[in-house]
């Protein structure tokens, strides 16, 4: 007797009228996997943010912040206080204009600008052209205009996680990079189900020489180097963020299908589909009541750890400069572009790799407390 | 009487699961003394294997033993592997139910006999498989110099099993625990396993700790037997008093259990149901480097048989001799050649779409009836497939209440039809598997093994209820099994499979009382070992 | 086993027969060619350059040509790195990736069925616990950040390790491109480990050998050797890991192998020199799944006799 039998034997004692199924047993046992139910939280949180927070952040994805270049992170709003006067220096400096009197109170400021000549109103323009001040209208003409009052709005803005190379906010980036790296790593593995599933499917069912054969072909193509020929495509048929998805998804699907042809050929093999042969139910009933229920289990735990596969493989792609094109970006792209800046700027790396980290490690607890949880051997 | 070389004092067994501990077993005292064979019987899930599991210490991880376990007087029950090494293998060994996977599948024949004596008795490598070969001449295994350098899996499960025994044997123990050691054998092959182990005790003279749930090998072999149930011992003594005054109801159930009684041969001038002539079954291996030499075996080779209404004709043969496979031949389930004729219409020639309307005339009932029941459906969803397939007409309120009925009809409580499989026990699933198959009101059932999978209580039960459906709607059955107990309580007549030919047939009485085959006989023998209410006088079992 | 052996070897020939074709196919269909520079080139010239390279021959024909040569070992010559052939350049290149790749792969090795057997032994303890957490953290974070992370750490602050480069081949330049490439391969085969070492230790002929009574050294060695199966069969999946990953590693640690050359044939469109590298790189990956198949059976003698 294995340690196994002693317990379903003393299941018998149930008093519960409807049965618990199976799914619903599995769904307990998730639920008592802490790791599991804190990947699922973390991974929602995560899938929230990148979806939603672009639309509330108030920075566009690929707005460049040319007076906020390569800044760190900071809980405090820019442009810091000391920094405000020189900023304007510098505008007029740019329109050949003098300046004096600077002042800001809160959100406004005002300005004198000077000059030897009578000063064109459209120089206002120079100032509302930095990122720190808009709004610059002139309220005060004097000097036969050789002196300009102007005021304005000095504009705040946030950059919780800093900017980029490029004066880009970060986490803006982060979360449209979170949407990419999500979207390839959920529509890869959808491509590679789907065609994973119907071709170890169909081996699995036909059995046999086609299963031979079929097989025989799967073999074949392991033992190809296939991130080599996504390069590959990638390189020669451009950088299209479609193109990589399907390319990565057509590349992962054999290990979908040596799976699901297992599963498919032991469960063929089981007895109550003999039994619902013998009972004259045709292919598709067999399929749809007795087959296909009993694939979801090991399906759907390959999908969870599938997904953050394909999401390394994306972030390789990225890192090889072969991911999506500037300025859309991906988690992969962003941790690439702060390995190059590690040293300078540190945060660069720091704040993609967690969001990829936690999100990978998330999606692999998931998957373990899935399987554990629908395969309980260890009780 | 001496002191016993084996005594346990209320020991306990406690797992620690999901839905919170189980109690394995609860306080079992039990004594074994120099060269005597006790034997521990119960039914699955009694405790009784848990019981000695923990005093080898090889209970697992979640599960935690108390009480006393001592071995000529010293405590052993919860001693530190490496000081429980002194005893294990050494004073007691062990050999287990599963001699398929009780071998390292990596390693030869020869090394595995010879580790345990280079590390007890501290023989050289040399030594210990000169004494390993030895060994395996001891259990009979011919050609042994040879054998040692075998893998397990070029061997058979008997040769396995014997194996197991060689190793349990290398350091001349007082005590061989035997968990059901030849369970998953084939019956004649059980016959020459219990022998060799009567012969070996006869000269090795150690005491023998038998665990079965089979009352004929304890009545055979035992001299004292312990009845367990529910983790606990119900009643012990002497195996004869034992057997022939149980004091406990349980005991006496269990003696009881082998199915009785004869069937009521079918009236006179019933109508054929099905008749089958030269039936063959040809499986194709491939094999060679390229697959290009065929390898041929002919599962079934050239079978007749007729069955009537209300008529049970017994298959009987060893695993591998073609009855399973005939059984579906019969239903068209595997390619076979030949002819079979349902009442007047020729099976052969209907293809898949054809055969389907026929289906509901043939059912057919699975040996194992976890495996057979769909672990996603409820029970009432699996009873009523088959309606799906031959009354599509039928609403859903429809198919629940002849659900019902059919539950009623095997005798399960209908209001558990929204369970699943997994929450039945192992009778109970069979006869959802038989309610399965009787929704259809069929005229024939091929039953293959019903009844093997499970506890002879259990057994009997189904027995009796195969025998009531047959009575009430007159059906066929065409009964697969390698139990000829079984089989002599439900067949009319029997069939006697080997290698895929039929080597006899005839009425019940006359196959029992005048086995004309040697291989027959030796069936028999192993069907009814020691069984004091067979009607013949075992042939002594050839080794 | 020689049976086997030879069945093998084979069954290797098509794949490296599929390679070829479709590396080949997949290189030449593609849009843009390796004379396709900024400067677009005078009409004649471009039209003797394409005859010098047989690039004005019918597909089929190239291709047989491409084929008989590479039998032969001729890689032809570089379309782009001129006055080089294919096979001097990966000659060269070859020494560095390969020392590279097999020094990660014999670290992934130890260090994972080391940490996997330890962590098995301790199932469910706060050690076992811990080495998991740290093995999933190896596969989840790519080995792109792990290389910069330690050449911040040993390299600049700690001063320990040289940046990159390969000096002369000597350990210290060696340490952590190994190490980088090793991480993520150590991580899952630590896990795959422990998991099959659990299953094995629970096996019933482990059961056996403990009823026998010996001791606990002589257990885990049998169900070490059972545990080890399904973490052979995934060296082949593992070297094909590695040589990917040893694009990335050679790019950060600016080691010149044979992956630097890919990515480079690939972004100039250098036919020769992408064939050359895939080819030779799938060889051998398809060479050590063939000896991985070989130490399989060797290993399990159930596996021989199919």
């Amino acid at each position: 007797m294995t340690d196994g039998s002693l317990i379903p034997e003393t299941a018998e004692a149930l008093h519960a009228p409807a049965g618990r199924s199976l799914f619903s047993l599995a769904v307990r046992r998730l639920l008592r996997n802490r790791a599991a139910v804190a990947g699922g939280i973390i991974l929602a949180l995560v899938t929230v943010f990148c979806v939603v927070g672009p639309w509330l952040s108030p920075h566009p994805y690929d707005r460049v912040y040319r007076s906020y270049v390569g800044v760190p992170p900071s809980l405090e709003r820019y442009p810091k206080e000391s920094a405000l006067a020189g900023a304007m220096a510098e505008a007029l400096q740019r329109a050949r204009l003098a300046m004096a009197d600077f002042q800001v109170d809160g959100d406004h400021f005002s300005v004198t600008l000077r000059s030897d000549k009578p000063i064109d109103p459209r120089s206002t323009r120079y100032i509302d052209r930095l990122d720190e001040f808009s709004d610059t209208r002139v309220v005060a003409t004097r000097d036969d205009g050789r002196a300009l009052v102007v005021e304005g709005h000095v504009n705040r803005q946030l950059f919780l996680m800093g900017t980029d190379r490029s004066g880009r906010d970060l986490m803006t980036r982060i979360m449209v990079g979170g949407r990419i790296s999500l979207l390839v790593g959920l529509l890869a593995t959808v491509v590679s189900l789907v065609i994973g599933v119907a071709y170890g499917a169909v081996a699995g069912f036909a059995g046999g020489r086609i299963d031979d054969l079929m097989m025989r072909f799967v073999d074949v193509l392991y033992s190809l180097p296939f991130v080599f020929f996504v390069i590959l495509l990638v390189v020669y048929f451009g950088r299209d963020f479609v193109l990589i998805f399907v390319a990565i998804g057509t590349v992962e699907w054999l290990d979908m299908a040596r799976i699901v042809r297992g599963q498919t050929l032991a469960l063929k093999r089981r007895e109550f589909v003999q039994a619902a042969e013998a009972l004259g139910v045709g292919t598709a009933g067999i399929l749809r009541r007795h087959i296909v229920p009993n694939l979801l289990g090991p399906v759907v735990v390959f999908v969870t750890l599938m997904v953050p596969k394909i999401i390394l493989l994306e972030s390789f792609l990225s890192f090889l400069g072969l991911g999506v094109q500037a300025p859309l970006t991906s988690w992969g792209v962003l941790i690439s572009e702060g390995a190059a800046n590690i040293q300078s700027a540190p945060y660069l790396i720091i704040f993609p790799s967690v969001f990829f980290v936690a999100t990978l490690f998330a999606l692999n607890f998931i998957g373990d407390g899935l399987r554990d949880a629908l395969d309980p051997r260890d009780r | 009487m001496a002191d016993p070389v084996l005594s346990l004092r209320g020991l306990s067994v406690r797992f620690d699961t999901e839905t919170g501990p189980v109690e394995a077993v609860k306080g079992v005292d039990l004594d074994v003394h120099a060269g005597e064979t006790v034997a521990i019987v119960g039914e699955s899930g009694s405790g009784k294997s848990q019981t000695m599991m923990a005093v080898m210490g090889l209970l697992a991880r979640n599960g935690r033993a108390e009480g006393s376990v001592r071995y000529r007087g010293e405590e052993i029950l919860g001693l530190e592997p490496s000081a429980l090494n002194r005893y294990r293998g050494r004073k007691i060994s062990m050999i287990f139910q599963e001699p398929m996977t009780s071998l390292d599948p990596l390693y030869r024949v020869g090394d595995q006999i010879a580790e345990p004596l280079m590390r007890h008795a501290g023989l050289s490598r040399a030594a210990a498989l000169r004494r390993a070969a030895e060994l395996l001449d001891l259990v009979h295994i011919p050609d042994p110099q040879r054998r040692l350098s075998s893998y397990p899996h070029e061997l058979s499960g008997g040769q396995r099993q014997r194996v197991m025994i060689a190793m349990a044997l290398a350091n001349d123990p007082d005590i061989l625990i035997a968990d059901e050691p030849t369970t998953a054998l084939d019956v004649t092959v059980q016959a020459r396993i219990l022998a060799l182990l009567s012969e070996l005790k006869q000269r090795l003279g150690m005491a023998i700790v038998f665990i079965t749930h089979d009352l004929g090998i304890v009545r055979r072999f035992a001299d004292r037997t312990y009845v367990m149930k529910g983790g606990e011992v119900v009643e012990s003594g002497p195996t004869q008093t034992l057997f022939d005054r149980p004091r406990h109801d349980y005991t006496r159930m269990l003696i009881d259990a082998e199915p009785t009684g004869r069937k009521q041969p079918p009236p006179p001038g019933s109508p054929t149901v099905l008749t089958a002539e030269n039936v063959q079954v040809v499986f194709a291996q491939r094999e060679g480097l390229f697959g290009r030499r065929r390898h041929e075996l002919r599962a079934v080779d050239g079978v007749d048989l007729t069955v009537r209404r209300g008529e049970t004709i017994g298959i009987v043969g060893e695993s591998g001799s073609g009855k399973s496979t005939l059984g579906r031949a019969l239903l068209r389930l595997v390619p076979a050649a030949g002819i079979v004729r349902y009442e007047d219409r020729a099976l052969m020639p209907l293809d898949r779409a054809a055969m389907r309307p026929l289906r509901r005339h043939m059912q057919l009932v699975f040996q194992d009836p976890f495996g057979s029941l769909s672990p996603r459906l409820t029970a009432g969803e699996i009873v009523t497939e088959g309606l799906l397939v031959h009354e599509p007409g039928l609403t859903r309120a429809e198919r629940d209440r002849r659900a019902a009925a059919a539950f009623e009809e095997v005798w399960l409580d209908p209001a558990t039809r929204h369970r699943f499989p997994h929450e039945f026990s192992g009778g109970q699933r069979q006869r959802i598997a038989i309610a399965r198959a009787m929704i259809l009101k069929p005229a024939l059932v091929v039953l293959d093994e019903p009844t093997s999978a499970l506890d002879r209580s259990v057994q009997k039960s189904i027995v009796e209820l195969l025998r009531h459906l047959q009575q009430k709607h007159g059906l066929a059955y065409v009964f697969i099994s390698h139990d000829l107990a079984v089989v002599r309580a439900l067949a009319d007549e029997i069939m006697v499979m080997k290698s895929g030919k039929v080597v006899e047939r005839g009425p019940v009485a006359a196959i029992f009382d005048n086995p004309r085959e040697a291989y027959t006989r030796e069936l028999i023998a192993a069907a009814f070992l020691g069984d004091h209410r067979s009607t013949f006088r075992p042939a002594p079992v050839s080794r | 086993m020689l049976s086997y052996t030879l069945r093998r070897l084979l069954g290797a020939v098509p794949t490296l027969f599929v390679i070829v074709t479709v590396a080949f196919f997949l290189v030449r269909f593609a849009p843009g060619g390796p004379f396709d520079l900024e400067q677009p080139l005078a009409p004649q010239v471009l039209e003797n350059l394409r005859r010098a390279y047989r690039l004005d021959q019918p597909l089929y024909l190239q291709y047989l040509d491409y084929l008989g040569k590479l039998v032969r070992g001729d890689f032809g010559p570089s379309y782009v790195a001129i006055d080089f052939t294919v096979g001097e350049m990966l000659r060269r290149a070859l020494p560095y990736s390969v020392t590279l790749g097999l020094s990660a792969l014999v670290l992934a090795i130890i260090g994972g069925v080391a940490a996997g057997v330890f962590a098995a032994l301790r199932q469910n303890s706060a050690a076992d616990y811990s080495v998991m957490t740290v093995a999933t953290v190896g596969v989840t974070v790519p080995n792109f950040v792990v290389a910069p992370v330690l050449q911040l750490v040993f390299g600049l602050m700690l001063g320990l390790l040289p940046l990159g480069g390969w000096g002369d081949g000597d350990l210290a330049h060696l340490v952590m491109p190994t190490v980088a490439l090793a991480l993520p391969q150590m991580a899952v085969i630590a896990r795959l480990t422990r998991s099959s070492m659990i299953e094995a230790l629970r096996a019933d002929h482990i059961r056996t050998l403990r009823a026998c009574g010996l001791p606990g050294h002589v257990v885990v060695r049998h169900a070490l050797k059972g545990a080890l199966l399904p973490v052979i069969s995934y060296l082949g999946p593992a070297a094909a890991a590695l040589v990917t990953g040893s694009v990335v590693i050679e790019k950060i640690f600016a080691i010149p192998g044979v992956g630097a050359y890919f990515v480079e044939g690939a972004l100039n469109r250098d036919y020769t020199l992408v064939m050359g590298t895939v080819v030779t790189l799938a060889g051998f990956v398809v060479v050590f799944n063939l000896l991985v198949d070989l130490a399989y059976a060797a290993l399990d003698p159930r596996v021989r006799y199919d």
